[in-house]
């Protein structure tokens, strides 16, 4: 997955970048199966993997990258962006030294075959407002991504 | 020694399928068996489709290459294996390498979840329906892959509205497959899948669990709530059709239309691993159609004519499938021309005849025949899908391309979410009966 | 040696880090409008891992729950931002981010 990370953010062509991401999201998917989350990793393979993979490769179509290929990969500012990042990377550390011992040293074992099940319990019941709110969420982005698109409004 | 054997007859005596026993030798042998199958079946559908095609158009097909044509898919295999392999010259020489593989392994992946009957699986996973949905939705990605690398502008047409046609279609194969989900919770006690006691009446997306779920229910779910299965059966039907890319809805590969879509660049072996991953994608969605709508492996009426009379008769259905084909094979022999350029051939057939008869009479053997009945019937199904595959390019005439995406999102979709709303109005009608009469 | 053989949460913490500060460096360093926008999709994923590592942690089903939403999001996202960046395209013909300056003075 690491691999995939790198290569997405290294590669010249951006078709090249969208394979890797690709890669990433599918070895993604399989930890979330080492994770006991299959119902997450189902999700992921369908709406990231098989939906939002393919809009950005049909925008990587549609705008033509011939001229943006041979122009200077990395912006004026990576120097500062890497410093950046790296500070944050040391802030990730810091934390991690304050507060590792929180973690229990060893994993739950709680293997279950009704995941999906607890799953719908809980988004149905629990969460059923975040849940009307999220496909609310949909319906506008729908819409905000049409009238963005669109030749004449 | 002793231990490797004991491994491998333990999961003999388990009932689950090896990927729930852990046992991998088995998973490896069961992969080959489904590897090995599918291949067969991709040979024979390359037979039968010009072979049903020929005869719904009055003629004859192949006749020449063995009895019959038997021979030609081999023919043909052989000949795309000695083709040369062109890439175009601007191509993007590592998608191009990547496309068709995407799609056979999207294709063939799969098959791990598909159940030839209750223990018959590769594996039995919580999330089964879902892991094939969106699965089959990664070979989108390959066929945009394959269009994009090609760099010429037939390709990349194909690809997108290919690509465009099979997204629409998902949506609507999603709906059908959503109302059918809802109808395994309906005398949910403990099904396949599910956790017992504290868990209540819920449903399962596991393959199995859906099959034993019609078994509880008593009937194949494309009856239940006449109409209502049978409205999502047929939406799923024309949008299996349309995602496979197949007539009527082919106009990304059209011949006479685009020159070959997507794949015209692709020449030799390359072709041939997306012609094999569009049949293995139709026999997918097939297993799919039947394992959700025409009961998996029940066999069928299994209430109306039950009983161990009923259940021995039907047992004796495979056994009496490959006798007919045996008989058809040496009456075909005998009406072979007289000619002694024909006595290879005559003798070929009358040797396959044999062959078919031999396994007809294998099948006679109790041990063989109990269980063998799970997969002939699943398999005898999933044949009858692919014969209306081909009925369907032989008959119909091809969309254009408007008129098929009117018909995915406009059609198909409100039909979908109307059989959804519908579906479980129906199914939760006690409850809603209680509430708004005895409140 | 014994701790060397269980994948504890700190273990996937770490990747979930890694990850998201290969994204940070993503966003911040490249010229590619498509590839900043794939490497936002590369944090989510970051803060997706976290979330489901935490929720097997505890045992309970809410950090799945949320990272269903959090992909619900990421798609949402993702279709506004790309039509975005189409209608920009037409305005400009250069998916360069160096070139977005109209309010540069």
């Amino acid at each position: 997955m690491l691999i995939g990370g790198i290569l997405v953010i290294t590669q010249k062509n951006p078709v090249h970048s969208a394979l890797a991401l690709i890669v990433t999201l599918l070895a993604q998917a399989s930890i979330y199966l080492m994770l006991y989350a299959p119902f997450v990793a189902g999700v992921q393979i369908i709406l990231y993997a098989g939906g939002i993979m393919v809009l950005f490769l049909f925008v990587i179509m549609l705008v033509s990258i011939e001229q943006s290929m041979k122009e200077r990969q990395f912006n004026s500012q990576w120097v500062v962006g890497t410093i950046a990042a790296v500070a944050l990377g040391g802030l990730f550390i810091a934390v991690y030294e304050k507060g590792k011992n929180i973690f229990p040293n060893r994993a739950l074992s709680i293997v279950e075959n009704n995941n999906t099940q607890r799953v719908a319990v809980l988004l149905y019941g629990q969460y059923m407002f975040a849940f009307e709110i999220a496909s609310l969420l949909l319906l506008v982005a729908i819409i905000g991504a049409v009238v963005m698109a669109k030749k004449r409004i | 020694m002793h231990a490797i054997i004991d491994y491998i007859s333990s999961y003999l005596t388990s009932e689950k399928t090896p990927g729930a026993a852990g046992n991998m030798f088995w998973v490896l042998v069961y992969i080959m068996l489904v590897f090995a199958g599918l291949s067969v079946a991709v040979i024979a559908m390359n037979w039968l489709e010009r072979k049903i095609l020929a005869h719904m158009q009055v003629r004859l097909g192949p006749m020449r290459v063995g009895p019959h044509g038997l021979l030609q898919p081999i023919a043909d295999a052989i000949k795309l294996l000695l083709k040369e392999d062109i890439m175009p010259a601007e191509a993007d020489g590592f998608v191009f390498w990547m496309a068709p593989l995407i799609v056979v392994l999207a294709a063939f992946t799969v098959f791990i979840v598909v159940p030839f009957g209750p223990t018959h699986a590769i594996t039995d996973m919580n999330i089964g329906i879902l892991f094939m949905l969106g699965v089959s939705s990664l070979s989108v990605l390959g066929i945009v892959m394959a269009g994009w690398a090609s760099n010429s502008h037939y390709p990349l047409m194909g690809a997108l509205r290919s690509s465009a046609q099979m997204v629409s279609y998902e949506v609507a194969m999603g709906l059908a497959v959503v109302s059918v989900i809802l109808l395994t919770s309906l005398h949910g006690h403990g099904l396949y899948g599910v956790g017992g006691p504290g868990t209540g009446d819920t449903g399962t997306l596991s393959m199995i669990g859906i099959v034993q779920a019609q078994q509880e229910q008593g009937v194949w779910f494309i009856f239940k709530f006449f109409p209502l299965g049978l409205i999502a059966f047929f939406i799923f039907a024309v949008a299996m059709v349309a995602e496979t890319n197949r007539a009527p809805f082919d106009l990304a590969e059209a011949e006479s239309e685009l020159t070959a879509g997507f794949h015209t660049e692709y020449s030799g072996f390359r072709w041939s691993l997306f012609f094999l991953a569009e049949y293995s994608a139709m026999i997918a969605v097939s297993s799919i159609a039947v394992t959700l709508w025409l009961g998996g492996w029940l066999r069928p009426f299994p209430n109306l004519m039950n009983g161990p009379t009923w259940d021995q008769a039907f047992s004796f259905i495979p056994a009496i499938t490959f006798l007919f084909f045996a008989a058809m094979c040496f009456y075909n022999t005998v009406r072979m021309p007289k000619h002694p350029l024909f006595r290879v051939q005559t003798i070929g057939l009358a040797g396959f005849g044999v062959v078919l008869g031999l396994i007809g009479l294998a099948l006679f053997i109790p041990p063989v025949s109990v269980r063998v009945q799970d997969i002939f019937w699943f398999s005898a199904k999933v044949a009858g899908f692919m014969y209306v595959y081909i009925w369907f390019r032989g008959t119909f005439p091809r969309y254009r391309f408007d008129q098929l995406m009117q018909l995915g999102w406009k059609v198909l979709l409100p039909m979908g979410l109307g059989v959804l709303i519908l579906t479980a109005a129906l199914g939760l009608w006690p409850l809603i009966q209680q509430t708004i009469w005895h409140p | 040696m014994e701790s060397m053989l269980h994948i504890t949460t700190l273990h996937y913490l770490v990747l979930g880090a890694a990850l998201f500060l290969l994204g940070v460096i993503g966003v911040l360093t490249r010229r590619n409008v498509v590839i900043v926008l794939m490497s936002i999709e590369l944090i989510l994923n970051a803060v997706n891992l976290n979330l489901v590592a935490f929720s097997r942690m505890w045992g309970g089903l809410h950090g799945q729950i949320f990272s269903i939403f959090v992909i619900t999001d990421a798609a949402a996202e993702a279709a506004v931002g790309l039509g975005i960046l189409i209608a920009f395209f037409r305005n400009k013909e250069t998916v360069n981010i160096d070139e977005v300056n109209l309010l540069k003075w």
